[in-house]
């Protein structure tokens, strides 16, 4: 049995509300937030970024796990906002917490779905016996180009999963992965704003590598939809994960507790992996939990959980997703979000 | 470059890694080679506690260079739970409703950057509880 | 031990000196106290300068102005103790001179500040570099906690900081070599810009060019000379702990109270007994704890003092009658050694409109950084 000891998130207090957004470029906010279902996001202080976002994510984690950070073998961090481009992120954030130096440290790459991919190897390696324990996190502070529909999503946060093989709280049973040359959305080398191909973002990229990855994991698995009491998508929007769920054959109730976008926005690499901790946050002994992620280029990591009664003593040892997202928020008007953005070209 | 003094500070700024005196307890952060109070010179390490209040506090509205786009931004000396005394920036509170006694807890966060191509610098701030 | 003098004193303006360099400036200061002294020649020098190299790039300081003074070879000595570093270069050439050494010792401070150098970093090296300036402190802002702990525990106020820069700056206004020489209002100083809560940019000292030289002897060397002389009785200097959080109280400077101590019991004074005093106040709230750790007023009271006028010319205790850095300027090295020199002009009767009546002992008072240095000296009229 190989699963989830400890998970943890942290959300950023700052927030802008759409609407701001939307007077900025001159757009309507109520079609806005009507289209995308999308209220407010997080936005990150300027002294946060991928990294310290990602260590109070993995303290938290360490305090529901109860481990000595010591045992853990291995630290991936996902993301597409890695504060060095050479110098992996997971080096600063093992410092912090005590962990190594005989651990192996990577950054994974891969538009949103970076952070699973750091949660499928750190599962990998525990289940091949490589490791005791090891940790997957997916953490962003995501750009939007101004003027830009992603402007309105693109937010900032992190969640961290540590894998081992005893005390689990939630076990993985299935994992499957799907990848294509989808060219949805990149950016380019020394680029400060990624692009996108409008809506070839939808149907070819994201609707067609989650439905894959999704039917087939449930065909590995020999499971049914109405098997499962929560499902997680990756979250580019409010609209997208509702659509992609009905399409799979879930309900609006399986996937109400993990469906955050519309007041965090889309944490990139940390979406759907914070999702999953805002399912684990309510979910009891013997829930099963369906997550599929997406990042552009593209791919989709999907994982089929079930919640053990360990579920009981954790949940209470670290702030939960729901208290972050709701509560001591923080309100921005766009000119500090645009200077905390670095969206204001200094005199430097 | 700052690289080789940055390095050096990463225990204490990170982890908040002091020493504490093996002859008379008393707590140096950062740790050093005498201590101050018996001019002892044997210590161990010990990890300060993350809790404490504000003793005393300014808001830095006219700051040097490198935080000058943060401005106003609190600065405070605190008090942690086992004693020690230290400088950190109270970050993400309203700068006009803090005040003496409030209580914090460390947080990580980035401290300052060494210029556009240099080092992200990490370290210690305190938040309100 | 010899007894020692102080024989003859210069400076130039302080203030934004654009036309004259580090060097200009102090062979200025250093060429009338020469002049004013009567000596021939000088037997050692020693230059207060706290950051030349950060400001202008130069180090080797005393080898530069003993070259540019035309005094080479004798040993010119840089002396280096942030703020205090006209203070402590006075106090070397003291031992030179009471030890027996030499016969005749300049002491001087010097700062060129205006070169376009990053001010407010090299200022900030006074203070803990890696932890209290790395976590974002300015000087103003280690002075503001001050301020802020002083106000809560002793419910000193807001009026009552202010009222030393308007003291200051009145003080300053009939000193021909301040920088500052008009006054401002009580209205003034209370909406200036904010700096660092609760200071205010005319709670602060300015950012100034300058420098100030004296010339030190021995008592029966400088009656030879037949030049009005002033006698040193005191010259004590104390450290404490560099970072402001790892002081024992964060209201009271124990590099004050511990020198003072001693330098009363060396010179056999009370605190009473001091006629008027020079203090270091870089921010207001400096002055009035170092006059309250002086033991001219009660702990706590030294708002009140400024307020009611206990520290004016006229008053009980006149302090600052220079102008203090405030007005005068805080050219960093040379403030050590002008308020020597404002000592020496009120002892001999020079003071012009500022003269306190009747002046037989004075105290100067030179701190380095937020109290990590402190240095007193008592000076006799004869």
């Amino acid at each position: 049995m190989v699963g989830i000891v400890g998970y943890g998130s942290y959300l950023p207090r700052y927030r802008i509300k759409v609407d701001l957004i939307a007077k900025q470029w001159g757009a309507d906010p109520e079609a806005i937030k009507r289209g995308l279902i999308l209220y407010e996001k997080t936005v990150p202080g300027q002294d946060e970024d991928t990294i310290t976002i990602s260590v109070e994510a993995a303290r938290y984690a360490l305090q529901r796990a109860r481990i000595d950070p010591q045992k853990i073998g291995a630290v991936y961090i996902g993301s597409e906002s890695h504060p060095y481009a050479v110098k992996p992120s997971a080096t600063i954030l093992i410092e912090a917490l005590g962990i190594g130096p005989h651990v192996h440290a990577a950054s994974y790459e891969f538009a949103c779905k970076a952070g699973t991919e750091a949660m499928y190897v750190a599962y990998s390696l525990v289940k091949a016996g490589e490791m005791e324990y090891a940790m997957g996190i997916g953490s962003d502070t995501s750009q939007g180009a101004p003027g830009d529909a992603l402007e309105y999503s693109a937010s900032a946060g992190g969640s961290a999963f540590i894998m081992g093989k005893e005390n689990i709280v939630a076990e993985i049973l299935f994992t499957n992965s799907y990848t294509s040359d989808t060219p949805d959305f990149w950016r380019r080398e020394h680029e400060f704003y990624p692009r996108h191909a409008g809506r070839f973002t939808g149907e070819p990229a994201y609707f067609k590598h989650i439905y894959n990855a999704g039917i087939t994991l449930l065909e590995k698995s020999g499971m049914q939809p109405k098997d499962f009491q929560f499902a997680v998508f990756h979250m580019p929007n409010g609209k997208f994960p509702q659509e992609v769920g009905k399409k799979l054959g879930f309900t609006k109730e399986q996937m109400e507790v993990g469906w955050i976008s519309p007041w965090m926005g889309n944490t990139y690499s940390g979406s759907s992996p914070t999702g999953l901790s805002a399912v684990l946050d309510a979910a009891k002994a013997g829930d099963k939990i369906f997550m599929v992620s997406f990042g552009s280029g593209a791919g989709s990591d999907g994982f089929i959980f079930k919640v053990t009664n360990e579920i009981d003593k954790v949940r209470d040892l670290a702030p939960k997703l729901r208290d972050m997202l709701d509560n001591d928020k923080i309100y921005l008007d766009y000119g500090r979000y645009a200077k905390f953005r670095k969206k204001i070209i200094l005199n430097e | 470059m700052i690289t080789p003094r940055y390095h050096r500070e990463i225990p204490q700024r990170y982890r908040l890694e002091a020493g504490k005196c093996k002859q008379c307890g008393h707590i140096s952060f950062p740790p050093r080679l005498v201590c101050p109070k018996c001019k002892s010179k044997t210590f161990e390490t010990v990890k300060l506690s993350r809790e404490g209040k504000i003793l005393t506090f300014t808001i830095i509205r006219v700051a040097p260079e490198k935080f000058s786009k943060e401005t106003p931004y609190v600065v405070a000396i605190i008090e942690l739970n086992n004693g020690v005394r230290l400088t950190a920036q109270v970050a993400d509170c309203n700068v006009d409703k803090v005040a003496i006694g409030d209580k914090v807890k460390l947080v990580f966060r980035k401290i300052q950057d060494e210029g556009k191509p240099g080092l992200h610098c990490y370290g210690y701030k305190a938040v309100l509880v | 031990m010899k007894d020692v003098a102080v024989v003859g004193v210069g400076m130039t303006k302080f203030g934004e000196l654009w036309k004259k360099s580090l060097r200009d400036i102090f062979v200025e200061a250093s060429l009338k106290a020469i002049e004013n002294s009567g000596v021939d020649h000088i037997d050692s020098m020693y230059v207060g300068t706290m950051s030349s190299g950060l400001f202008v790039g130069q180090e080797h300081i005393g080898a530069v102005m003993a070259d540019y003074l035309g005094v080479a070879p004798v040993p010119a000595t840089r002396v280096e103790s942030a703020c205090a570093s006209g203070g402590v270069a006075f106090r070397q050439a003291y031992f030179e001179v009471t030890s027996g050494q030499s016969e005749i010792v300049l002491a001087g401070g010097v700062e060129k500040m205006t070169d376009g150098a990053d001010v407010t970093d090299a200022l900030a090296t006074a203070a803990d570099q890696e932890y209290e300036v790395y976590n974002g402190i300015t000087f103003p802002g280690l002075y503001a906690m001050i301020a802020r702990a002083h106000m809560h525990q002793y419910k000193t106020t807001r009026e009552q900081l202010a009222h030393v820069a308007v003291k200051n700056h009145k003080n300053g206004s009939m000193n021909p070599n301040a920088q500052f020489r008009s006054p401002v209002t009580l209205e003034q100083v209370m909406k200036a810009t904010m700096v660092a809560d609760p200071l205010r940019l005319l709670d602060c000292s300015p950012v100034s060019d300058g420098g100030a030289a004296v010339i030190v002897c021995s008592v029966d060397y400088a009656k030879k000379l037949k030049k009005p002389y002033i006698k040193v009785i005191a010259s004590v200097q104390t450290s404490d702990t560099i970072a402001l959080h790892n002081r024992e109280s964060l209201t009271a400077l124990k590099c004050v109270s511990a020198a003072a101590g001693k330098a009363y019991k060396q010179s056999g004074l009370k605190p009473s007994d001091i006629n008027f005093a020079e203090v270091h106040d870089c921010f207001t709230i400096a002055e009035i704890v170092v006059t309250e750790d002086l033991g001219f007023f009660e702990k706590g009271k030294g708002g009140q003092a400024a307020e009611n006028g206990s520290t004016s010319i006229g008053g009980k205790i006149p302090i600052n009658t220079s102008g203090g850095l405030k007005s005068k300027g805080h050219p960093v090295g040379a403030t050590g050694v002008a308020q020597i020199i404002e000592c020496y002009e009120q002892l001999t009767g020079n003071a012009g409109e500022r003269q306190v009546k009747n002046a037989k002992y004075g105290l100067a008072q030179n701190m380095g950084g937020s109290g990590a240095s402190c240095v007193i000296h008592i000076l006799e009229a004869v």
